[in-house]
């Protein structure tokens, strides 16, 4: 556990009055609020610093008792021990939530204080929102499934529908925390995460990958068999295919979210594969092509 | 189709808990930024519109910023949530092309 500077945090100085530190906070709480900063972790943990940081130091026998200990803070139990024989009481200086729980605060606060002392405006009816990372792979994205996350302990079943796109965000209504005082529960958002696939490419609903063909069937024509997330096809290759060629297979690419039988295009780009460790009878058969 | 009753919440009762005068939900009403419904002459706000009406009770109370303030927030906050739609689905297609 480490030593927090509630001074640095509001950056201030330790000889600041009670005016400067309500200011400080008030204009870093403008600063990072979450409200103010939809999304954004960094902002958050801020905020948490800076209210933790405003609870010690707005209330002046806390800020006495951090400023008496400071670094030496483990041994902050005697003051405590004398403290609450002079049974002292204080009023809490102004807080704000944030949406957040204003008690999630450091362990350096809990081991110092014991946990929030509340203070805050309660301004929560409906629960807090939470939000979630899933990390899908291209395959499983192509098909709606079903995945189960552990959320506060329970186990949710969730249904992803297919041709979902990375980073999108699934909202389960009613999953967030429970709300207080007869307030609804909060929300449920899932951030999907979709890997990489080493063969295939997508963008946006069509896919792209490249088949290999040999030399023969590139001048001559033919048929080749292409892998695709359904399963394997036969396409047809025109004689005199250049390397590099791509065509478009019509509705053989990702499935269109929440468009049940729509499906993007799959593009496929023809590698020529050139023969190698000739025999000499082919050479001179090369060899004879070459100069007709 | 009609509003289910156990979609609203009284605004009467919302004040209370929120120790919030209504004539401030009025004044949001006012400026578009929360829909007020009237069900068996009751005031009520629908439960989809909680989650902001709280944040503007927050930005209100915690930050003093006044309705306008709130209004021009919201509108940002909205221009903000569809350029990061739009970075989102550009950095899609920028994978497509480092990957």
């Amino acid at each position: 556990m480490e030593y927090v500077d509630y001074y640095k945090i509001l950056e201030l100085d330790k000889n600041a009055t009670d005016e400067a530190i309500k200011k400080a906070y008030r204009k870093l709480a403008r600063k990072y609020h979450p409200d103010l900063n939809p999304g954004d972790k960094e902002a958050t943990k801020k905020f948490q610093q800076i209210n933790e940081a405003n609870e010690v130091l707005s209330d002046p026998e806390k800020r006495k008792k951090y400023d008496q200990y400071g670094k030496d803070w483990q041994h902050a139990e005697q003051f405590e021990q004398a403290r609450q024989q002079r049974q002292s009481s204080h009023a809490g200086g102004q807080q704000f939530s944030g949406g957040f729980d204003a008690g999630d605060f450091s362990d350096f606060f809990a081991s110092m204080f014991g946990g929030s002392t509340g203070g805050s405006r309660q301004t929560k009816f409906r629960g807090q929102d939470y939000s979630a990372e899933l990390t899908l792979n291209l395959t499983d994205a192509y098909t709606t499934h079903q995945q189960t996350i552990t959320v506060d302990g329970k186990n949710i079943r969730i249904t992803i529908p297919a041709g979902i796109e990375n980073g999108q965000k699934i909202k389960l209504k009613g999953h967030g925390a429970a709300g207080i005082n007869g307030g609804p529960n909060g929300d449920l958002y899932i951030t999907i995460e979709i890997a990489g696939h080493p063969r295939y490419k997508r963008l946006g609903n069509d896919l792209y990958t490249t088949a290999d063909i040999d030399l023969y069937t590139a001048l001559l024509g033919g048929e080749i068999f292409v892998e695709t997330l359904s399963g394997k096809i036969k396409v047809k290759v025109l004689p005199e295919t250049q390397n590099g060629t791509k065509i478009r297979l019509k509705n053989k690419g990702f499935p269109v979210y929440k468009q049940e039988g729509q499906f993007g295009d799959l593009y496929i780009t023809y590698q020529v594969t050139l023969p190698t460790n000739l025999t000499d009878n082919q050479k001179e058969l090369f060899t004879q092509l070459s100069t007709m | 189709m009609p509003m289910q009753e156990e979609d609203l919440i009284p605004a009467d009762e919302f004040c209370v808990q929120h120790k919030v005068e209504f004539s401030f939900i009025h004044a949001l009403q006012n400026y578009g930024l929360i829909e007020i419904v009237t069900v068996n002459q009751k005031t009520c706000i629908p439960l989809e519109k909680l989650k902001d009406l709280e944040r503007f009770i927050r930005l209100h109370y915690e930050l003093d910023i006044n309705t306008e303030g709130i209004d021009a927030i919201a509108q940002l906050l909205n221009r903000i949530e569809n350029m990061q739609d739009e970075i989102s689905s550009l950095k899609n297609r920028l994978r497509f092309y480092e990957e």
